[in-house]
């Protein structure tokens, strides 16, 4: 019998979702490169293309000690992390009984939304709610405005995970702070609040 | 939690199966690789370009990119090229002549079936090309078998004289993994050798070599048997055994790990007697297979009874969410087995949600020509493939047909040569993308101005290959790994192609009245006229950044003129219905500006009656309110 059969253990399941731009694929590579570090098998998908342009994203990361399909069984996600809360709500099914969703509650409306064919769901994160998912919701972009910059929300998102994870939240910020302490050493500070911010945030909402 | 993998972290590579297909070539000693760009191959050459110790280029197609793999090869290099699955539609003409002639160093081509339809006109199945071409068809699970396929692939196309296909999905090239790899081998050019009754395919020559092409693929038919890329793993539940190819071995893992499987790595031609050994073993044989029915074909003319597409669907990805249901209800069993199936199917029920298509970028040099376009009536538009095709959407609606790779130039002609007597006021316009011109429609041009056709034709100049990340190409001066390149001149080529000088417009297409103005005038003179924009991707580092706008709120009247210019950058605020004084109702759409995103491109004040789309500077200036 093969080796993948005889050596599976418990996969670790994490989808990350969002837009086209708003720095999904860097959240779910910091993820990913932490469980790597980790001793982990992993698997992450890339969604290129089309989805760059303002569609909709999704990044499946996976890790354990042995990982098989690239994709996410449906209904066995562990977390969704929810860039925004439309596309939180979009991916929701996604999630196993008992999974967690961290959202974003900042609302990003296309411009089928904008040009009025469509409309945005009135409450995404009760929708979600009502489904019996727990959800932790907060306006990730505006601590990040706060702190004085929108590209932290990348940051902030994964604070929110951190205490949701295998291992310790401190290897994660870790894992991000490391990606700046050498070629951007002026965005250390403001990352490490954005991550502590995130943490506070989920574990408040 | 501590480490659970004994592997030394320094061999545990992080690689996309693009990042690995690159690794294996320039391991295996690879000196030339070419490519078009195109998702989900891209990547590869990219990742091939970062090794300096072998020749990278992007060329102007796929047919090019395999007839320079194919001289590399003959002078005796190791050669790779890599392509999607419309790519090898364009390079076939010299693949399956390539087949007959053989190969000098290892040839190996890499075709990415785009399967899911991430970024693709169409869902094709590459594997055909196996059987088509009698070519062995190789299909990696992950990247690692990418990775160590790529190496295998070249040692296989000089053991048995043969061009190799590496077959790829969207889930191979673009699945990160743990890939553990190994050195370089020094492959040295080993030289060309004259040989015309072998390489000048005439057809005299070309009928020896068709019985050599048959003979080695029955020789591979029996390597199928035997090699360990082809392979049964056993399991306990006999009820089903899996036929797997390519990446759906990891979605039958993962689905069934207990049931017994054929795992085929050399996926073209298939060991029959593997899978016949299979079949004896268990009650029923499926064929998991991305995305065509081949094997399953093979396997049934083999006289072995199987299920397959009766049970599958025909087109997308096999991942677990899609075979247990399917493989469930055929063994008649519930959709989900768990404890409590209630409450996961409570979960699990999908949301519907408003779609969310890819859009233009915000002050994307597109924006303007399609604002244009959706204003000027009684057009044919024919499209073609880029970001640009997206003209087709919302707001615009601009584009009425888009097939494959230069198709705007022939079908425009034909929509010209063809139109009946209701359509003969019909303006005929075709927009083209550089790269994409340079790429197949620069032939397509020629035809027109030969034929004497009445087509206006967009050329939108942006300096790169937009779509797929902003790769270079002949017309942006420079090459694959940034160097400086010799750079067309597109007014001279459209000219040299034969269109009149007085019909070649270029302009900037960020000027609203002057793009107006020249495609007024040219879509009534009854010739072949070309309009060339000339400003680059907003994506790349040619395109520069102005400071932004914003709205001012007791200017706006709330007309929308703005949105149709459809940038991402302006959003709806209110909207309110009025009555006017003839008892009319109107409504009223006003807007903001996302000043952080805005990067000053002058488009949309120009759409702007009231002149409320003002500099940002301005608001602070005047301690406006926004």
């Amino acid at each position: 019998m093969n080796a993948a059969k005889t050596g599976e253990g418990k996969v670790t399941n994490i989808l990350v979702s969002g837009i086209g731009g708003q720095g999904v694929m860097t959240a779910a590579e910091v993820l990913s490169q932490t469980a790597l570090s980790q001793g982990y098998d992993v698997k992450k998908t890339e969604v290129a293309g089309m989805a760059q342009r303002g569609g909709v994203v999704t990044s499946h990361v996976r890790f354990g000690r042995r990982v098989l399909s690239p994709a996410i069984p449906h209904g066995e996600a562990d977390i969704l992390v929810g860039f925004e809360p439309a596309e939180a709500l979009r991916w929701c099914g996604q999630l196993r009984p008992g999974g967690v969703a961290m959202v974003n509650r900042l609302r990003q409306e296309p411009p089928v939304v904008t040009l009025g064919l469509f409309p945005y769901p009135d409450d995404p994160v009760g929708e979600m709610r009502a489904r019996g998912i727990e959800v932790h919701a907060f306006d990730a972009g505006a601590i990040a405005r706060e702190l004085g910059n929108l590209k932290l929300v990348n940051t902030v998102m994964l604070g929110a995970i951190a205490d949701y994870l295998p291992f310790p939240a401190e290897i994660l910020k870790e894992a991000i702070l490391a990606r700046f302490r050498d070629r951007k050493p002026a965005l250390l500070a403001v990352n490490e609040q954005a991550f502590e911010a995130g943490r506070a945030a989920q574990a408040a909402a | 939690m501590s480490a659970v993998n004994p592997l030394p972290q320094p061999e545990r590579h992080f690689m996309s199966g693009n990042e690995a297909v690159a690794r294996g070539a320039w391991e295996a000693g690879c000196r030339v690789a070419a490519a078009y760009p195109g998702t989900p191959s891209t990547e590869i050459l990219e990742f091939v370009a970062t090794y300096q110790d072998l020749y990278a280029e992007w060329s102007v197609n796929e047919k090019v990119a395999l007839e320079v793999a194919i001289g590399a090869s003959l002078a005796g290099s190791r050669a790779l090229c890599a392509m999607k699955h419309v790519g090898l539609n364009v390079a076939s003409d010299a693949l399956m002549t390539q087949t007959l002639i053989g190969v000098g160093g290892g040839l190996v081509v890499a075709v990415a079936d785009d399967v899911g339809l991430s970024s693709s006109q169409n869902e094709q199945d590459s594997r055909h090309w196996g059987r088509f071409a009698h070519l062995p068809v190789l299909e990696p699970a992950d990247a690692q078998e990418a990775y160590e396929m790529t190496r295998e692939a070249f040692a296989l196309s000089e053991q048995f004289d043969t061009p190799v296909i590496l077959r790829l999905t969207t889930r191979i090239c673009h699945v990160k993994a743990v890939v553990v790899p190994g050195e370089r081998e020094e492959r040295p050019a080993t030289g060309f050798r004259k040989n015309p009754a072998r390489l000048v395919m005439t057809p005299m020559n070309a009928g020896y070599r068709i019985p050599l092409m048959l003979e080695r693929e029955e020789r591979l038919r029996a390597f199928s048997e035997i090699t360990d890329l082809n392979r049964i793993e056993d399991g306990k539940d006999r009820r089903v055994g899996f036929v797997t190819s390519g990446p759906t071995y990891l979605h039958v893992l993962e689905s069934f790990p207990n049931a017994p499987l054929v795992k085929l790595g050399l996926g073209y031609p298939p060991p029959m007697e593997l899978i016949r050994a299979l079949a004896a073993r268990v009650e029923h044989l499926v064929v998991v297979e991305e995305v065509e029915p081949l094997l399953e074909l093979e396997i049934r003319a083999a006289g072995i009874p199987v299920h397959g597409k009766d049970l599958l669907p025909r087109m997308g990805e096999l991942a677990p969410h899609v075979l247990r249901p399917a493989i469930r209800a055929f063994l008649g069993e519930p959709a989900a087995p768990e404890p409590a199936p209630k409450r996961l199917l409570e979960f699990t029920t999908p949301v519907q949600v408003f779609p969310r298509p890819p859009t233009m970028c915000v002050a994307c040099p597109h924006l303007g020509i399609y604002y244009c376009l959706s204003k000027i009536k009684n057009t044919q538009i024919a499209g073609d493939i880029g970001c640009y095709t997206l003209g087709a959407g919302h707001p615009w609606n601009a584009m009425d047909t888009c097939i494959s790779m230069g198709a705007s130039m022939g079908v425009a002609l034909g929509l010209d040569k063809g139109r009946s007597e209701a359509d003969k006021d019909k303006r005929v316009i075709a927009v083209i993308g550089d790269s994409t011109f340079l790429h197949m429609g620069m032939q397509g041009l020629l035809d027109i101005v030969y034929n004497r056709g009445n087509v206006t034709i967009l050329l939108l100049d942006n300096s790169a290959v937009g779509m797929t990340g902003g790769q270079e190409h002949p017309g942006t001066g420079k090459d694959i790994r940034g160097l400086e390149a010799p750079k067309v001149d597109f007014r001279k080529l459209v000219e040299a192609l034969g269109v009149k000088p007085e019909r070649v417009h270029e302009v900037n297409p960020y000027e609203l009245p002057i793009l107006f103005k020249a495609l007024r005038q040219e879509v009534k003179v009854n010739d072949t006229s070309v309009i060339i924009t000339n400003q680059p991707c907003v994506l790349t580092d040619r395109y520069g950044h102005k400071p932004p706008y914003a709205v001012d709120e007791e200017k706006c009247t709330g007309c929308s003129n703005c949105l149709a210019v459809g940038c991402p950058a302006i959003a709806v605020t209110r909207r309110e219905t009025v009555v006017k004084p003839n008892g009319s109702e109107k409504e009223l759409t006003f807007v903001a500006i996302d000043s952080a995103a805005c990067t000053g491109c002058d488009l949309c004040p120009g759409t702007c009656g009231p002149e409320a789309i003002l500099p940002l500077a301005e608001f602070s200036r005047a301690g406006a309110r926004l």
